[in-house]
């Protein structure tokens, strides 16, 4: 039977995928540090200086490659091992009672593919305006330098309710991604402990939690609180 | 006490089948799911009917044969019970029973309530042995093996192979099955010795009967009648992955 378009075993195929979510996940926390630069109350300067660190070292371009293809091939992966699951029962049950165990397990292509949709928003904005091939958006009022201001930009769009609005409910669906995703990958890679499974557990809600409201009090700061 | 059956009824794996509904009277609160279906059949058998098949062997949680999908768990409401060890007093007078056969791809359904695993034996044909003949029970302290060690690979070993993992499973996958499996010679002295072999072409077999892949769900644990863990899902990623990354040229 053939069981994929790609030649790996299922375990295989989860190994990468836990590993290329794994990277996904240390690159979250990285990008939060950054962004809450834009909170420290001195109109971008320190976040400026960062962005500009970034974008001019050239160990962080090659991440920048390494960070596509971590989506790529998460995003890749997920799709496929989906549709090879969903063509696993090809007869659904009549009546299906949920076993009560872990519930956003069952919305991970769900909660991904809303993650993707902001994934390509976010980009728009930002980066293909870094790379010139979008606009850089203008409002009255607001002077965007260049193409590498980004706080800037951030003011801009953050000041529009709709975007902001869903910004924050992005981050929510993120939260339950990875709320399932971060013990997942451990016991995907066969990291399993009794002493320090629960720990795990524990620290990957805290971890979804910490992120995604880490992201959110951005945009609801520059909402209601920035005065350009 | 009586009962509104909803069961899937198949002739053979070549046509289709349906849900038939059954009003079944005077079911004795002590009898098993498994003797409630053999009265039902009697009836059906007295007005001149085909009766429900289904599977069973043992009737005491052993052989693992008796697997029924009702009123959608896998073996029924009860955790760690099987469909056999089921009792009527568990349901309430006047309930609608829903009973389904195990569904998956892997698992096609062969008539009514009974469904091909045999891909479960051709898992365990692939490497779920051991080579050499181990003889008997060896002197007890001759073997190095801690309790702890040897009380884990029981638990493994006290798989029925009956499918309840497959049927909870959102993704209808052996991972639970073929984890236990393969742990109850992976943690022991005699089944180390071809431990990597073996979960290399248990997986490869597994994969090729068209499971799913495991989204850590969780559900196989909670559904398993016999309360295997999924601790034996991760040893079994541990072992592939060392199987991969360690592999030895077999002479
Ligand atoms: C920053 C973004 C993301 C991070 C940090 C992330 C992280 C993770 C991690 C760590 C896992 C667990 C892997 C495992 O079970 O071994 C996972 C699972 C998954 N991810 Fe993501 N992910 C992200 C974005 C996406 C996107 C955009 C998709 C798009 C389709 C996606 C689809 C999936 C799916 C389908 C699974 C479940 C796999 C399964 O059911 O076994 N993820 N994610
Ligand atoms: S009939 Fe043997 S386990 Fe139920």
């Amino acid at each position: 039977m053939k069981k994929s378009v790609i030649n790996l075993s299922s375990i295989s195929q989860k190994y990468v995928m836990a590993l290329a979510g794994i990277f996904l996940m240390l690159f979250l926390i990285f990008h939060l540090a950054t962004n809450l630069l834009m909170l420290a109350g001195d109109g971008g300067k320190a976040f400026g200086a960062a962005v500009e660190f970034l974008t001019g070292n050239p160990a962080i371009k090659l991440m920048e490659y390494v960070l596509f293809a971590g989506f790529l091939i998460h995003i890749l992966l997920g799709v496929l091992l989906e549709w090879h699951n969903y063509r696993a029962r090809p007869v659904k049950y009549h009546k299906s009672m949920r076993s009560e165990t872990s519930t956003f397990s069952r919305f991970m292509i769900h909660t991904g593919i809303i993650i993707l949709i902001f994934l390509i928003i976010h980009f728009m904005n930002f980066f293909f305006v870094r790379l010139g091939l979008v606009a850089i958006p203008e409002e009255p009022g607001i002077v965007v330098r260049d193409e590498h201001d980004f706080f800037s930009m951030a003011v801009i769009w953050f000041k529009n309710p709709l975007y902001s609005a869903i910004y924050i409910v992005s981050f929510v669906f993120l939260a339950f991604h990875l709320k399932h995703a971060f013990q997942s990958a451990f016991q995907s890679l066969g990291l399993n402990h009794t002493k320090y499974t629960p720990a795990i557990k524990v620290i990957g809600t805290i971890y979804a939690i910490a992120i995604s409201v880490g992201f959110a009090i951005i945009p609801i700061y520059f909402y209601f609180f920035y005065v350009p | 006490m009586n009962f509104i059956l909803k069961i899937w009824r198949q002739k053979n794996a070549q046509t289709k089948g349906s849900f038939k509904t059954y009003l079944l009277k005077d079911v004795s609160p002590e009898m098993s799911f498994l003797e409630m279906l053999d009265y039902l059949n009697k009836q059906i058998i007295g007005n001149g009917g085909e009766p429900v098949t289904f599977e069973h062997d043992c009737r005491e949680g052993i052989c693992g044969s008796c697997g029924l999908y009702i009123n959608g768990r896998p073996h029924g409401p009860m955790r760690n019970t099987t469909t056999c060890e089921l009792h009527m007093r568990e349901f309430n007078d006047g309930d609608s029973i829903v009973i389904e056969p195990w569904r998956a791809r892997a698992f096609p359904v062969i008539k009514d309530l009974v469904v091909d695993r045999s891909s479960f034996e051709r898992i365990m044909h692939a490497g779920g042995f051991i080579s050499v003949n181990t003889g008997s029970a060896p002197e007890s302290n001759s073997n190095p093996v801690s309790k702890t060690i040897a009380d884990k690979a029981f638990d493994a070993a006290t798989c029925i192979g009956c499918g309840a993992c497959v049927a909870a499973c959102k993704n209808s996958s052996a991972m639970l099955y073929a984890a236990a499996k393969i742990a109850q010679y992976a943690m022991i002295p005699q089944g180390k010795v071809e431990a990597k072999e073996r979960v290399d072409k248990m997986v490869k077999q597994m994969d090729a009967e068209g499971f799913g892949f495991c989204s850590n769900t969780y559900s196989c644990e909670f559904d398993c009648p016999k309360g295997i863990s999924v601790d034996f899902i991760a040893l079994m990623n541990r072992e592939f992955f060392s199987s991969k990354v360690c592999k030895q040229k077999q002479t």
